[in-house]
């Protein structure tokens, strides 16, 4: 190849404006959209979203005009949301911590954290010492709490989800301390993982673990202090390991947000708590 | 060599459009890498600057929330994950490409290729999803409790080898036919042809094909989320667990605030850094055994 065959090089100042004007207008592209109907932005816990999602949906049926914006991104999202002002309501699966004293918290209704086995594993129950001793990794073999001879595969949550916290919380545990095996992401993960397994134990929410139970997946939701692990017990509060679904506010719910929340306590949403495998607040 | 003043270094107006617009678009495709580059240090910066690079390293283990951010065993992770799955696979993929053309009769090396052709196109979380319900458990029958590197190392294995096979075989389609019957024509055995002139002009699209699925294994998300167990420890053997640095981000992102979301940016950042490492060990591999071809 001789030299006039080389390729002209790009230094013209048309490309170096280009760039420029490409790089301001990845930059600037972040503007606030405006938005024309009245619309309610709604963060936090994942395991609230679907249900307030559908919630939102049935509620803009009913009053035109009105936007439900929901989206999942933890407890701790939704009330940091609301405190920035980034989102109106806020959802938490926990009731409010003492610090969080200035917002205003609503039940719209409860969940229940349930410990299942395999249900071809004998073991019918534990107490919380046994749980507690297998989590930490002082019992690592079914033949110490009366089943079979096999090692225990302890399955945990991974760090920041509201489960794993109350999980921790209840059997006054930090994450430090427990010796896991497997570290699953969400409730569905856990339910596939101790079904695949006869020697597993894992912890989800019973809602989901109820529904996957009666629906033919192979899994046993163990009860707590004698006390079974059904949405009854949860509705009446005996169970030890529950949670109530929260929904927050920065001030004195008013306006839209009032009449958003309002219905959410409303029986006009227990069939969609129920479908979800949550309990609603009353019977 | 014959050169006159109307070749691509002369310029009409029509090549001065053509050649704005494919500079443009090249600039887009470059821009966008500066962009997802710097969006990820612009992210990661308040870990950078409070918990301070060495900590990422130096730091008993990872707790984020207990303000502890070990990622080293996430690394090691990634690093066996993908090492094992790019061994596995390069050479069932270069093999089965290599089977296809030189052994196979047409019709099947034509169903062959149309079901490799099948797989690539099987997104991630089906891998995963089977990888859960069916190798996990069975892994777990043998060696308990079963998610593990090996089923993380499998899972990729079947995922990166239509990426191999499918460059391998197009690579080989273009070695020129005067190759093949020069080499019949001395007489040289199938696989002595294939040994000494196939895979040495296609060395380089072979080392393409190996390039693109070690970035796939790499960048790998849900199907390892699903099958390798996820616990934070570096592994001592093939059933031990492991976490990945991609799905490190996947599992804690959505609950993350603060510092412990800047520090799953910083296990991006050091995900890109990766990827960085291999593409240019590759690169430099590529060109050092092009050189010795074309010698």
């Amino acid at each position: 190849m001789n030299k006039t065959s080389k390729m002209p090089r790009a230094r013209n100042p048309a490309t170096v404006f280009l760039i420029c004007l490409f790089c301001v207008c990845a930059l600037l592209g972040q503007f606030p959209a405006e938005a024309k109907e009245e619309q309610l932005v709604i963060t936090g816990s994942s395991t609230m979203a679907p249900l307030v999602s559908e919630m939102g949906k049935r509620f803009e049926s009913l009053h035109t005009g009105t936007r439900i914006d929901v989206q999942a991104g933890g407890s701790s999202r939704g009330i940091a949301d609301v405190l920035n002002g980034l989102a109106d309501i806020g959802m938490a699966s926990r009731a409010l911590k003492a610090q969080e004293n200035d917002l205003y918290g609503v039940v719209i209704a409860h969940d229940g954290v349930t410990v299942i086995l395999h249900s071809n594993n004998p073991i019918q129950a534990l107490t919380d010492d046994q749980i507690k001793g297998i989590y930490i990794g002082v019992i690592t073999n079914w033949k110490t709490v009366g089943g079979l001879d096999a090692p225990i595969t302890v399955v945990n949550k991974a760090e920041g989800r509201s489960t794993l916290e109350l999980f921790l919380h209840y059997f006054t545990l930090s994450n430090r301390d427990i010796k896991a095996h497997v570290v699953i992401g969400d409730n569905e993960q856990g339910i596939k993982t101790v079904a695949g397994n006869p020697h597993a134990i894992g912890y989800v929410s019973i809602g989901t673990a109820q529904y996957d139970a009666t629906h033919g997946v192979p899994i046993r939701l163990l009860p707590l202090r004698n006390i079974p692990a059904t949405l009854k017990t949860v509705r009446e509060g005996t169970f030890p390991l529950s949670r109530p679904l929260t929904l927050v506010t920065k001030s004195s719910p008013a306006g839209l947000m009032k009449i958003f929340i309002d219905f959410a306590r409303s029986s006009q949403v227990h069939d969609l708590i129920l479908k979800q495998y949550f309990v609603p607040l009353q019977g | 060599m014959i050169s006159s003043s109307s070749n691509i270094s002369s310029r009409s107006k029509g090549d001065y459009l053509l050649s704005g617009t494919v500079r443009l678009l090249a600039l887009m495709a470059g821009g966008l890498l500066l962009l997802v580059v710097s969006f990820l240090i612009h992210e990661s910066w308040p870990a950078l600057q409070h918990i301070g690079f060495w900590r990422f390293f130096s730091d008993p283990d990872w707790y984020p929330t207990e303000d502890s951010y070990q990622l080293t065993p996430m690394i090691w992770g990634t690093i066996w994950a993908t090492a094992g799955s790019v061994l596995l696979a390069s050479p069932l993929g270069i093999l089965s490409a290599l089977f296809c053309h030189f052994y196979a009769p047409p019709l099947l090396s034509r169903w062959y290729r149309r079901m490799v052709e099948l797989l690539a196109g099987i997104p991630s979380v089906v891998f995963g999803f089977w990888g859960l319900v069916v190798l996990v458990p069975l892994i777990g029958r043998w060696h308990p409790p079963g998610p593990s590197l090996l089923a993380g190392i499998l899972i990729l294995t079947l995922m990166i080898i239509p990426t191999i096979m499918l460059v391998a075989h197009a690579s080989i389609a273009h070695v020129p036919v005067a190759y093949i019957h020069s080499a019949s024509a001395l007489g040289l055995s199938r696989w002595s042809m294939i040994w000494h002139i196939i895979l040495p002009t296609t060395k380089v699209g072979l080392l393409t094909g190996i390039l693109l699925g070690l970035a796939r294994a790499l960048g790998e998300t849900m199907a390892v989320l699903m099958v390798c167990g996820n616990v934070v420890r570096t592994p001592s053997h093939l059933f031990d667990p492991i976490r990945t640095l991609t799905a490190n981000i996947a599992l804690e992102m959505a609950y993350a605030l603060g510092d412990h979301r800047a520090a799953l940016f910083v296990s991006g950042l050091l995900l890109m850094g990766l990827v960085v490492l291999f593409v240019s060990m590759a690169e430099g591999l590529r060109h050092r055994n092009t050189y010795v071809a074309t010698k």
